[in-house]
């Protein structure tokens, strides 16, 4: 119902009374209102801002937050007020909506901040009043266009192709992009510059050159040098050709592609030459073969694969269709009322050049446009009349429809521009983006190092973990408990694809800060057949010592990624036993525990700790830090 | 000089703009002057107040608060202070989606409408409230009876009678069931005249239908049903 109607309502129940004289049946009983009736204040308290306002003014739009009983949510015991936390600025217009029943559109606003306004008070945007509805209307069509762009952008193929793209997609890539390979981009800028050859080749054959010796006449160089102009032409147009074959072949859509403008383009500057093949060297018929190869004119056109701003003219052509097609019709609707008028004005005359109304058209065009060429010029009075009011309309009847016309330009570049802008956004966004996952990734690799993942001991925090915000204690533990769940450890690509690399008996050289971490490799690395556990070792010493639970594992410890950096006194903060113990119950390998060394020695190397049976060691390498795999073999 | 057919015309063109070009310039003002004299100043709509609290308070029976939510309510829609018929149709259509309320719309608004000014004040507007949710039975009828009368000359005919009910009937619209029948109307008509018509004298009049209606138990115990309206 529209607004104020629930105004009405009392009003309207009330005249019923009109109809109870001529009820044939009895009344129905009327609904019982158990809410108080009596009107009362609200308060509502929008970030600070406090709006009081009738409750029955909310009332009025019963399907709204605001009129809906959705509001006791926000409803503040203490204060005896509704808090909302969202914008005050914006609440004014929506409590305004409520007063008048109109709803405006601030101007100043983001249109997408006032739409999700909008959206939480449940209000629909349709109801904008005529007053605001144009301008809601006009920016909510740019926004979506911006938005439309946005996608496109994304979609338009700058991503690196997938690793397993079949040379066609990839030649049909290399053509519409050329700045993604440099072959492509060499391609680009050969076939621009045969372009321009074959053009300059067309102008220039027609220009005198000297004669030959023994003749006085000029002769065009296209005479002159036959031959090398017609080496430079097929030359120019196999270039093309081949050019044009490789694009059918590429094309996703080979139909499409035909149909495509810039293929007709292609098709016709090319055509001309084979059909000149074709034909035989008859005297009729080569008449009209020269005027094919007016056609050739036509390989200009292929530069607009090259030039944006050339699409561009042809976007706005198209676009202002309509209102070319206006100006044409106006102007032959003039062209013929004033070519009449002035052959009739002009009939008398002796001698005149006015003959007919056709030949008179040709006056009349040029006097609209202005143009004034002056082999045709009226003579008596009444034609010297109409040939200046003709003048005169000529330049309104041309100069109104430039400016849509321009303006559709202005459009349309500037679309194109924000298009550009709008990519270079994106790539920056999504660089962003890639940095805060990483941030993140690394920041819970990093607390799982410092000793983070320890189970139970609440009491004793290791001094180094930094200051964390709730937030990310939270996020860890949720990480952790994933771990936990399907039995993976987080690493990161470094340390995943160099373990990949290296086989069983394989070893690197770690950077001697992370001592605490026992390096190694297991064979089971990169087959996914036996689950894969990485423990990471927050310390050096590995106390797993659990009664009688023989648990046999797989220590295998990630190796710190070269670029984290890892202060050398952290080693030794990280003294303390980890509970290894573990739940293995979908695991192929048994576990032994391991029992450590007593003597918490975070430099020294695992190495020297006495020999567990059934331990596999890997030699170790010179350096402070070995890597030991620590691999042990299932029982 | 002898002028020719296009000669004539080229001249004939050219003196026509000379005018336009001179009534540009301001030469033909006082020409002009009295048919200009009708742009007069747009006078903005009459604005009305209402009588004060205390006298509506005495004229009806709602109290000061009931009186100030009325008015707010009232001014809110119509800040001019007054309801004409068109915004009075419109309003009342509202409620009646699927048939055409305007004509019993118009009755309706006659029957506000007491001192027949084309307009419904607020006085008005509260003062008919009044009497239909506050009123004694025998006011409700009365204030039912000046809506039947519409020439409000203290009898209602059938002819009157049938005019009410087709409106009313059009309010219900096409898709009834079962559908509204043409004769549905004149029935119904038929069928109060003659329970309320007494001496067969083919007029309802005020005292006839009061006393009917206060006889009838269901239109007795009807009236009751809007008092919780406001």
């Amino acid at each position: 119902m529209a607004a104020g109607v629930a105004t009405w309502m009392p009003f309207a129940r009330a005249a019923a009374v009109g109809w109870l004289p001529l009820a044939q049946k009895t009344m129905p009983k009327p609904p019982v209102d158990k809410k108080s009736r009596s009107d009362e204040i609200l308060f509502v308290n929008v970030s600070g801002l406090r709006f009081q306002t009738w409750k029955n003014t909310l009332d009025r739009y019963p399907d709204t937050l605001l009129g809906s009983s959705e509001k006791e949510f926000f409803y503040n015991e203490e204060t005896q007020e509704y808090f909302f936390d969202r914008d005050p600025e914006m609440f004014r217009h929506i409590l305004n909506f409520f007063r008048t029943g109109k709803l405006h559109y601030p101007r100043h606003e983001c249109i997408q901040a006032f739409e999700e306004e909008l959206a939480f008070y449940g209000i629909i945007p349709e109801i904008i009043g005529d007053c605001c509805m144009e301008e809601y209307r006009d920016r909510k069509k740019e926004n979506q266009e911006r938005l439309a762009e946005d996608t496109e952008a994304e979609n338009a193929g700058d991503a690196p192709l997938p690793p397993d793209a079949t040379l066609r997609e990839r030649l049909w890539r290399a053509f519409e992009n050329p700045h993604t390979s440099t072959m492509a981009l060499v391609f680009y800028y050969v076939t621009g510059f045969f372009i321009a050859v074959s053009v300059i080749a067309n102008v220039v054959e027609t220009v005198p050159c000297r004669p030959i010796k023994g003749s006085i006449k000029d002769l065009p160089c296209g005479e002159k040098f036959s031959v090398a102009f017609s080496c430079l032409d097929t030359a120019c147009v196999l270039i093309f050709s081949f050019e044009y074959l490789m694009r059918l072949y590429a094309a996703p859509s080979r139909c499409d592609f035909a149909r495509s403008v810039m293929s007709v383009i292609d098709v016709v500057a090319i055509l001309p030459f084979y059909i000149g093949l074709v034909m035989p060297e008859n005297e009729e018929v080569s008449g009209a073969f020269v005027t094919l190869r007016v056609f050739r004119v036509f390989r200009i056109f292929k530069f607009s694969r090259h030039s944006q701003g050339l699409r561009i003219l042809g976007c706005t052509l198209q676009a202002c269709a309509s209102e070319l097609g206006f100006l044409l019709f106006s102007l032959t609707m003039a062209v013929i009322i004033f070519a009449t008028v002035m052959f009739y004005a002009e009939k008398g005359t002796k001698g005149t050049t006015f003959s007919s109304i056709p030949a008179s058209f040709w006056y009349t065009i040029v006097t609209m446009t202005t143009l004034g060429y002056g082999d045709m010029v009226p003579d008596s009075i009444a034609g010297k009349i109409f040939g200046s009011i003709c003048s005169l309309s000529g330049v309104l009847v041309i100069a109104l429809p430039v400016p849509v016309i321009v303006s559709n330009f202005a459009r349309i570049y500037h679309q194109n521009q924000r298009a550009d802008k709008m990519r270079a956004q994106q790539k920056v966004r999504q660089a962003r983006i890639r940095m805060a996952k990483k941030g993140a990734t690394n920041a819970f690799l990093q607390h799982k190092e410092d000793g983070g993942l320890q189970d139970g001991d609440g009491d004793s925090t290791p001094f180094c973990v930094k200051n964390r915000s709730a937030f990310e204690h939270q996020h860890h533990h949720l990480l952790h408990c994933l771990e936990k769940t399907t039995n993976h450890e987080f690493t990161d690509e470094v340390t995943y694809s160099e373990v990949c690399v290296t086989d069983s008996v394989g070893f690197r050289t770690s950077r001697s800060t992370s001592l605490s971490s026992q390096q190694g490799a297991t064979t089971t690395c990169c087959s996914r057949r036996a689950k894969r556990r990485a423990f990471r070792l927050a310390n050096s010493t590995v106390s797993v010592s659990r009664g009688s639970v023989q648990e046999l594992d797989t220590l295998h410890v990630t190796k710190t990624p070269a670029g984290t950096q890892y202060p050398q006194s952290r080693s030794s903060l990280n003294a303390r036993t980890e509970d290894l113990k573990l739940n293995c119950d979908d695991y192929t390998a048994a576990i032994i525990s391991i029992p450590t060394p007593p003597a918490n020695t975070p430099d020294e190397s695992l190495p020297n700790s006495p020999a567990i049976p059934g331990i596999l060691r890997n030699s170790r390498s010179s350096t402070f830090n070995t890597q030991d795999t620590v691999k042990i073999s299932s029982l | 000089m002898v002028l020719e057919g296009m000669e004539l015309i080229a001249i004939t063109v050219v003196i026509g703009l000379f005018f336009v070009v001179f009534k540009q310039f301001g030469a033909w003002e006082p020409l002009t002057l009295d048919e200009s004299s009708d742009c007069e100043l747009e006078l903005s709509t009459v604005r009305h107040q209402p009588e004060g609290l205390e006298q509506l308070q005495v004229q009806t029976q709602f109290t000061k608060k009931e009186l100030q939510s009325l008015y707010r309510g009232f001014k809110n829609e119509c800040p001019s202070g007054l309801v004409d018929e068109e915004t009075f149709k419109n309003i009342y259509s509202q409620f009646f989606p699927q048939g055409d309320a305007t004509t019993y719309a118009h009755f309706l608004f006659n029957a506000f409408d007491m001192d027949r000014n084309g307009s419904i004040r607020f006085e008005d507007f509260v003062i008919g409230l009044s009497v239909l949710l506050r009123g004694s039975e025998t006011e409700k009828l009365r204030w039912a009876f000046n809506l039947y009368d519409i020439n409000k000359d203290g009898y209602i005919t059938k002819e009157e009678m049938l005019a009410i009910m087709t409106s009313i009937y059009d309010m219900m619209g096409r898709y009834t069931s079962p559908s509204v029948r043409d004769v549905d109307p004149s029935e119904h008509v038929d069928k109060f005249f003659q329970k309320m018509d007494r001496n067969r004298d083919g007029v309802v009049t005020i005292d006839e239908f009061i006393e009917t209606c206060q006889k009838d138990e269901n239109i007795m115990a009807s009236m009751q049903l809007f008092e919780n309206v406001i």
